[in-house]
């Protein structure tokens, strides 16, 4: 997979009246990308998404889609652009297809392709079976379906996402998500939502916003197995700290009740198997060992819920 | 152009995929017919006034019809030109159009080519009413196509006036109200001039600036350029003002 540079947002900052949205945003997506916008209400996240969509001027700051300016070259940006908005811009006095036809239109596929971008962007959302029907009667997941329908018809490099599961009964969700981890092959891909495991589920990598900062920005690797932040160990007979202490990759040693210790780990190593042999060898008898390591929900619950002060303490410890 | 157009088609159809155009439509041939009536009406009971005075039939349907006809006119077209941004903004839907890779001049003009459909739909109706008298009576043609000109330039005045204000607001009635608002001043810009042209300041001018003196030449059958320059520099400046307006909104 090339490494091509689809979206690019250089310090992109909005500001409403006195209340800065966004500031000083970077985000960088490349090809097969699937970027998750986490944060808490009001965090900036549809504000984010509607100015890399072109929606909204920045106040200060460029975006740049496949090195083409948003700002200076808007019609030929917004053509690699697919863009589902948090209200999925329907027009229900029309019927699916043509609704979609338009769409395709809108987006400039040419004549002769489009009753093919209209077949395909049906097939890939399930929508064959209420193509005639009008959009204003169709249920809200069948509508967002739509919406979908219409941010990939034009088979764009990016597709922009604002909670595109919102409103989905779970076997919707399921598919939805599904459908976005397939776009993600062929498309670059920025959803947000506020829905952790969803985010879990799908991305490759996840941005955190809140108050209109980035708070933090990692690859969430699923495949490798998380990094061990801490390890819990139960023993029977316990020692003292310093022997626990003095296993390799221990750094501190916290006592906890019955028998019970919390040792954080130092970075990139993994104490647990050098602790069992030391329980057999000293007969501290063995009760429990597991390892801790931070979910993506307690990164969010510590970056978003304290004061902006420990988030920014956090973030440049990050 | 191609995406002008494809927008065009799109409002045309959502134009005439709801009701409101069509209830718009039946209430417009409605009043319009009654009046149709009572100016045939009126023209033969004054087909014995004396020879100096004579009027054809063409004269009162071209001036007299066609004039009344625009009154109503200015009443429906700001109901059909709130849909256009305001009722868009309010669905959220007008997000498809600012993400699509069209500009705006591009989405104003589409958005006013296919309200041109309602225009063209309402004059016609207007038009085949008229064409009715063709089967009793000389028709002088010519009259009755520069009136019905004439009313299609003026209805598209309306709705460009109309587009504008609804690029200011996310609620439709406000629209409504404030188009209708904005085309009746307009429209007696001319009685204001007239009533006081001493102590009105500019009173000549604001007087030349009204629709309605506009509308008097082609009202007696005269195709006076000045008059239709008038109307197309008008739709101009309106869907222009539409544009500024929808570019401070993005920024």
């Amino acid at each position: 997979m090339d490494n091509e540079i689809l979206i690019e947002a250089q310090a992109l900052s909005r500001r409403y009246g006195p209340t800065m949205a966004v500031s000083e945003l970077n985000l960088t997506l490349r090809k097969g990308d699937i970027l998750g916008l986490l944060g808490p209400n009001g965090a900036g996240k549809t504000t984010t998404m509607k100015m890399l969509a072109g929606c909204l001027a920045p106040t200060s700051g460029a975006v740049k889609i496949k090195g083409i300016s948003l700002a200076e070259e808007p019609k030929l940006a917004k053509a690699h652009l697919g863009y589902l908005p948090e209200q999925p811009p329907l027009y229900p006095e029309l019927t699916v297809n043509e609704y979609l036809r338009y769409c395709a239109g809108l987006h400039g596929v040419p004549r002769a392709e489009r009753e093919d971008a209209v077949a395909r962007a049906k097939q890939a959302c399930a929508l064959n079976d209420v193509a005639q029907r009008l959009i204003g009667n169709l249920s809200k997941g069948y509508q967002q379906r739509v919406g979908l329908a219409q941010a990939i018809i034009h088979r764009p490099p990016v597709v922009i996402l604002d909670e595109p599961t919102i409103g989905l009964d779970p076997i919707q969700i399921r598919e939805i998500r599904a459908l976005i981890r397939e776009l993600g092959h062929r498309h670059s891909v920025i959803l947000s939502s506020h829905i952790l495991p969803e985010i879990q589920a799908v991305c490759s990598r996840v941005m955190i916003i809140n108050k209109g900062r980035v708070v933090y920005a990692e690859a969430l690797n699923r495949s490798a197995p998380a990094r061990v932040e801490s390890v819990i160990v139960g023993l029977r007979r316990p020692p003292d700290e310093a022997a626990l202490k003095n296993i390799p990759g221990v750094r501190d040693v916290q006592t906890l009740s019955n028998g019970q210790f919390r040792l954080a780990v130092a970075p990139q190593q993994d104490p647990r198997e050098a602790l069992a042999e030391a329980a057999v060898k000293h007969g501290w008898g063995l009760t429990e060992l597991r390892s801790e390591s931070k979910s993506l929900e307690e990164i969010f619950v510590e970056l978003t819920s304290g004061d902006a002060a420990a988030a920014e303490t956090l973030k440049e410890a990050a | 152009m191609n995406t002008t157009l494809t927008i065009a088609r799109a409002e045309a159809r959502r134009i005439f995929a709801s009701p409101l155009a069509w209830a718009v439509l039946a209430v417009l041939q409605l009043i319009l017919g009654v009046f149709f009536v009572l100016y045939l009406n009126a023209y033969s009971e004054g087909a014995m006034m004396s020879a100096d005075q004579y009027m054809g039939v063409s004269d009162y349907i071209g001036g007299g019809l066609y004039s009344t006809a625009n009154v109503v006119f200015l009443l429906v077209v700001p109901l059909l030109t709130m849909r256009l941004f305001a009722e868009e903004r309010k669905n959220g839907s007008i997000t498809l159009l600012y993400s699509a890779p069209a500009s705006l001049i591009e989405i104003v003009l589409g958005k006013f080519l296919g309200l041109l459909s309602f225009v063209l739909a309402a004059v016609g109706l207007l038009a085949l009413m008229s064409f009715t008298l063709i089967a009793g009576t000389h028709l002088d043609l010519g009259r009755i196509a520069v009136g019905l000109l004439g009313l299609l330039l003026m209805m598209s005045a309306f709705g460009a006036g109309g587009l504008f204000v609804s690029t200011l607001t996310r609620e439709p009635v406000i629209a409504a109200v404030g188009g209708f608002g904005l085309l009746l001043l307009i429209w007696i810009l001319q009685a204001v001039g007239q009533s006081a042209p001493q102590t009105i300041p500019f009173s000549q001018a604001l007087s030349y600036l009204s629709m309605t003196g506009h509308f008097e030449s082609l009202r007696r059958g005269v195709v006076s350029t000045e008059d239709v320059v008038y109307y197309l520099l008008f739709i101009a400046l309106f869907l222009w003002l539409a544009v500024l307006r929808l570019d401070m909104e993005r920024s």
